[in-house]
């Protein structure tokens, strides 16, 4: 008896093989890496949805965003996961993605209510520098400090798109002015997040555009508290990252459960201590102690996703204007 | 012409021409089709191309003058280290991009080394980022090809010719204009346009050391209409502009240069006892001293910089050690294939096709493959098959550069006796032109698997789903804040791509 | 003039830049003869043309009655050696001659033999496994003319191989030239700036002056007797 079970077991699995859905998730390179949130959000739904998840990682979330622009209705895909707001508007102009039921109680400083996409994590953009010095408190200060900056170039990363929408948002039309003012403190523009956080750590810059959450990375990991995100007076700007589904899935039930498992609690346990970002829901026992030691700004901005998308033009035009002397 | 190089010649370059015309057209009428046409290009996309013109002759002039007496004294001089010095100095072009700035910024970075010497004498700071720290990057990765090509053009000088200079004793001012001369005349413009050429496609380079958006090149501006506009009309008419540049350059090299057979030697050793002495003994000298400090300091950084680093590599390095591997070695192989085929019909029009990827970007062509594959199948399973096809069109112009001038003086200097016994199609292959060519063949395939073994490319575009080679992990090391075990993955890097191109360039056997 | 056994030029005009050279003439099988004139006057065109690296404008080349004009070089009844240049210098004497017998460089025994043999004739044994450069001058001369012994072609071609070489060197290579002739019964047409040369083995004189390859002529009853042409080359005016 004993076995016929064990043979039945054996057949009845390499039928489940056989016929296992796939589910295709499409998301930025870092988020599927050995160190990102990918390996074990992978395992943890495949765990439960009795399907085979297989994740595509392209370069950063603008790479993505074309990526399923060029594959259009053809897409593989059926999870987007790693666009953000700045991208949002851009995203829903495909007309690629299909509307979404996963929701949850958010914990995010705004609220949130889209019909497309889910936020499932996000963080605040600040500039990140040693301990121990004095440090400037607002983009002013800054300008007139003579402290070195590395920056992104919003032309072609993610956080460099952030920093102009976020003088943008703290300045409005004065920001041409701020512009002029931080250019001589940008010592140069990197294509992308890493050149410029590889930069700084090798001590070419005093402070670099990333993230507030970034020294939680350097306490928890290496045990390091010697870098710090500065505060500003005039708030942080915020960077939402969200998931979708792609209208042309062949699996939807299973996209929009792995939406729903994203913003669960097993993956948004995942998400801080890989992606270095907040969750978009706060798990029961809190964050890990690293994150209780950075700044949390008093204020937070965003600009609404249509609002962004129409000031983008304009916005590029000054910061071109200012540092292109 | 030779008649024994006829139709089979021909036949191997038309189809390597069609094949690699084929590859280029492609992907830009995909491109073109899926945009509904070009767009023009706007006051911000003729500043890009202002300044990628400004920035790629600055390095292309300054690399070639620079190669010129680096060249000399490497060709008339003989010391201990003299083939090590050569492979060393090669390094900086086979480097992945990212990692050779990183390489500069430790000895010209703002705590660099030059910094910190230039500290304790009370002067500098030095600020790199710039358009001459641009510059600095692109002489430092080109000087070595300079060099290189421009050996080779002081070794194809018959020794016998320095020997009867020797023997009437005609003053080094004679022997440049008689047999020094014309040489450069001949090999110049072709590195010029090369290097001018790499430049133009630069993108990393100019955005990390340029130090904001006035150094803004084409190909940012392409990579932005791309990824950040999805702008594909806009990118399309970018490209074609850096294509017209490239061609352009192409054209004027090849108009410029001769091609001629100065003469067969016996391959004997070459000697040189007509160097001259005195002073221009030590200037020969101080160049190599500069320029080896030049090429090999970032060199020492990196791995001064990759050793702690090597104990934090992940267990998938393996993995992606075989993938890069796979992919440079498979590079090499079909990247001197289809050079020899260019080279075979001795004829301008086969050179200037081999040169024509230059112009295009490797995002350019990879989304053009994209959008071919895209109905057919999903792009991201053919991953590797493409980056191996791009990395094969990107190596093709160097290698193209060294085979062909030596395939042609195989047959100038041999072909009629190969005439006389018959020799034709594969026995002239086999018994006249590979013999000949083995030094230029090693070092192609050197440069073709080093170059493709550093390439990130187009991997990033189509994505990947488990097969992961080493460029890749570096970078994601990178972007996961590792950037220790990063710097580890890049010492692993720079000794595979720098191996392998010894390796190569070893089987050549020939010096140089 | 009745089709012949030999080598026939049939009217042909050859042209180089603005340089033309005329030959109409015949030689016998085994003919032995010397292609004298001044310098620069198309010596070295007209063995070429009858090689294969010039196509004739008109006219025609037979051998043995058969039209030899359209064929590639190593197509045709010939041996040929060049002033220089006439071994490949990265192969061995062994791979050298290899490609005079079999031009895809295949070597069985019995090529083996005849490589060993021929070397051995010209006075190079044992030395089959050097390279070119790992010879002298006159050896390198030797080893040309056993790649011609191994060709075994009925046509033999000299553009002056021997002239880098000293006059005791040389007069000994054109005796083992004469000797090599002699036995393998091949025709000879030699390039030669030297009527000393010429007296010494060719038994024929073929005179090439002002654009024209004149009709072979016996050597004694010309030098005898030089018409303008060749008294003005020799200088005994």
């Amino acid at each position: 008896m004993k076995h016929l079970a064990l043979a039945t077991g054996c057949l009845l699995a390499t039928q489940a093989v056989a016929e296992t859905p796939v589910l295709n998730v499409y998301t930025y390179e870092s988020f599927t890496s050995e160190w990102g949130p990918g390996p074990q959000i992978e395992a943890g739904f495949e765990a439960q949805c009795g399907c085979d998840v297989v994740f595509t990682g392209v370069g950063d979330g603008a790479a993505l965003l074309s990526r399923v622009r060029l594959e259009g209705a053809r897409s593989e895909a059926d999870v987007v996961v790693g666009l953000d707001t700045a991208l949002m508007a851009r995203a829903r102009e495909t007309g690629l993605f299909a509307p979404t039921e996963a929701s949850a109680g958010y914990d995010l400083p705004i609220a949130w209510e889209d019909p497309d996409f889910v936020p499932f994590d996000w963080g605040y953009f600040a500039f990140v520098g040693e301990a121990g010095a004095e440090h400037p408190t607002s983009f002013e200060a800054l300008a007139d400090s003579d402290l070195s900056i590395v920056i992104q170039d919003p032309r072609s990363s993610t956080p460099g798109l952030g920093l102009l929408m976020w003088v943008k948002a703290a300045y409005g039309d004065r920001a041409s002015e701020i512009w002029d003012g931080l250019a001589d403190n940008i010592l140069t523009v990197t294509p992308g997040w890493s050149e410029a956080y590889g930069l700084f750590l090798d001590g070419e810059a005093d402070l670099v555009l990333s993230y507030t959450t970034s020294p939680a990375y350097h306490i928890i990991a290496e045990g390091d508290d010697s870098k710090v995100a500065l505060p500003f007076d005039e708030g942080h700007y915020m960077q939402v990252e969200i998931a979708g589904r792609l209208a042309a899935s062949d699996q939807p039930e299973l996209a929009e459960q792995f939406l729903q498992y994203l913003l669960g609690a097993e993956a948004q346990g995942v998400l801080p201590e890989t992606n270095w970002m907040y969750p978009a829901v706060l798990p029961e026992g809190g964050l890990a102690e690293g994150f209780q030691q950075i700044v949390t700004p008093d204020k937070a901005l965003l600009l609404e996703a249509g609002e962004a998308e129409a000031l983008r033009e304009e916005a590029l035009a000054e910061w071109r204007a200012a540092l292109a002397r | 012409m030779a008649r024994g190089a006829g139709a089979l010649s021909r036949g191997a370059g038309i189809a390597g021409a069609a094949l690699a015309l084929a590859m280029l057209a492609l992907p830009l009428a995909a491109i073109l089709r899926a945009a509904g046409g070009g767009v023009r290009p706007g006051p911000a996309d003729l500043s890009a191309l202002w300044f990628t013109l400004e920035q790629a002759s600055l390095s292309a002039v300054l690399s070639v003058a620079l190669a010129v007496p680096v060249a000399r004294a490497l060709a008339r001089r003989r010391f201990a280290g003299r083939r090590l010095f050569i492979t060393l100095t090669g390094a900086p072009f086979l480097l992945p991009v990212a990692v050779a700035v990183m390489g500069l910024l430790a000895v010209f970075g703002a705590r660099g080394w030059l910094n910190a010497a230039a500290g304790t004498l009370g002067l500098g700071p030095w600020r790199i980022y710039g358009l001459h720290g641009v510059v600095l990057a692109h002489v430092f990765f080109n000087l070595p090809l300079a060099v290189r090509i421009l050996l080779q053009g002081w070794q194809a000088i018959p020794a016998e010719r320095f020997r009867l200079a020797a023997t009437l004793g005609l003053p080094p001012g004679q022997v440049f204009r008689l047999l020094e001369w014309p040489m450069l005349r001949q090999a110049v413009p072709g590195a010029l346009a090369a290097i001018f050429a790499i430049c133009l496609g630069s993108f990393s380079v100019a955005l990390i050391l340029g130090g904001g958006p006035a150094a803004t090149t084409l190909e940012l501006a392409i990579y932005q209409a791309f990824l950040f506009d999805f702008d594909l009309g806009r990118a399309a008419v970018l490209a074609l502009m850096q294509a017209g540049l490239v061609a352009g350059a192409a054209a004027l090299s090849l108009w410029l240069t001769r091609m001629d057979g100065s003469g067969s030697g016996l391959d004997r050793a070459g000697q040189r006892r007509d160097a001259p002495g005195g002073w221009r003994r030590g200037a020969d000298a101080l160049w190599l001293v500069l320029a080896g400090l030049f090429v090999v300091l970032p060199l020492v950084a990196l791995v001064l910089k990759g050793l702690p680093g090597l104990v934090d590599l992940p267990a998938r390095t393996w993995p992606a050690v075989g993938n890069s591997l796979l992919v440079s070695l498979g590079c090499a192989a079909l990247t001197v294939t289809l050079a020899g085929a260019l080279s075979a019909p001795m004829a301008r029009w086969a050179e200037g096709v081999g040169l024509m990827p230059l112009a295009l970007s490797s995002l350019v062509l990879g989304t053009g493959i994209f959008l071919i594959l895209n109905p057919v199948m999903p792009p991201a399973r053919a991953a590797l098959p493409v980056t191996l096809l791009v990395n094969v069109l990107m190596a093709l112009p160097f290698c193209l550069r060294v085979l062909a001038p030596a395939w042609a003086r195989a047959e100038v200097d041999h072909g009629r006796l190969a005439d006389q016994l018959g020799l034709r199609g594969l026995a002239r292959l086999r018994w006249l032109i590979l013999p000949r060519i083995r030094g230029p063949l090693g070092f192609a395939a050197g440069i073709a698997a080093a170059l493709s073994m550093g390439d990130l490319g187009v991997i990033t575009l189509f994505g990947t789903e488990d097969r992961e080679t080493l460029p890749l992990l570096m970078y994601r090391l990178m972007g996961a804040y590792r950037t220790e075990a990063a710097w580890g993955a890049a010492l692993v890097l720079l000794g595979l791509s720098f191996g392998i191109f010894w390796i190569f360039d070893r089987m050549g056997g020939r010096d140089a | 003039m009745p089709e012949q056994d030999g080598l026939h030029l049939k009217r042909v005009e050859l042209m180089q830049g603005d340089f033309r050279l005329s030959a109409d003439f015949a030689l016998g099988a085994g003919a032995r003869v010397a292609v004298l004139g001044p310098s620069g006057a198309g010596k070295s065109t007209l063995l070429g043309a009858i090689a294969g690296f010039l196509d004739p404008v008109a006219g025609q080349i037979l051998w043995d009655g058969a039209r030899i004009d359209r064929l590639a070089p190593g197509a045709r009844p010939v041996a040929m050696l060049f002033q220089d240049g006439n071994l490949f210098p990265h192969l061995n004497l062994m791979r050298n001659l290899a490609l005079g017998i079999s031009s895809r460089g295949r070597v069985d025994a019995a090529a083996r033999a005849r490589i060993e043999r021929a070397l051995e004739r010209v006075g190079l044994d044992g030395m089959a496994q050097r390279r070119p450069a790992e010879l002298s001058g006159g050896q390198q001369s030797r080893a040309a003319l056993a790649r011609v012994l191994v060709q075994a072609r009925p046509l033999m071609l000299l553009d002056e191989p021997f002239a880098a070489l000293g006059p005791a060197l040389r007069a000994e290579m054109l005796a083992l030239v004469a000797e090599l002739q002699a036995e393998t019964g091949a025709t000879l047409l030699m390039v030669s700036h030297d009527p000393k040369d010429a007296e010494r083995i060719a038994d024929q004189i073929v005179l090439v002056d002002e654009g024209r390859a004149a009709p072979p002529a016996p050597t004694a009853a010309l030098l005898a007797d030089p018409p303008p042409g060749l008294r003005r080359y020799l200088g005994d005016g």
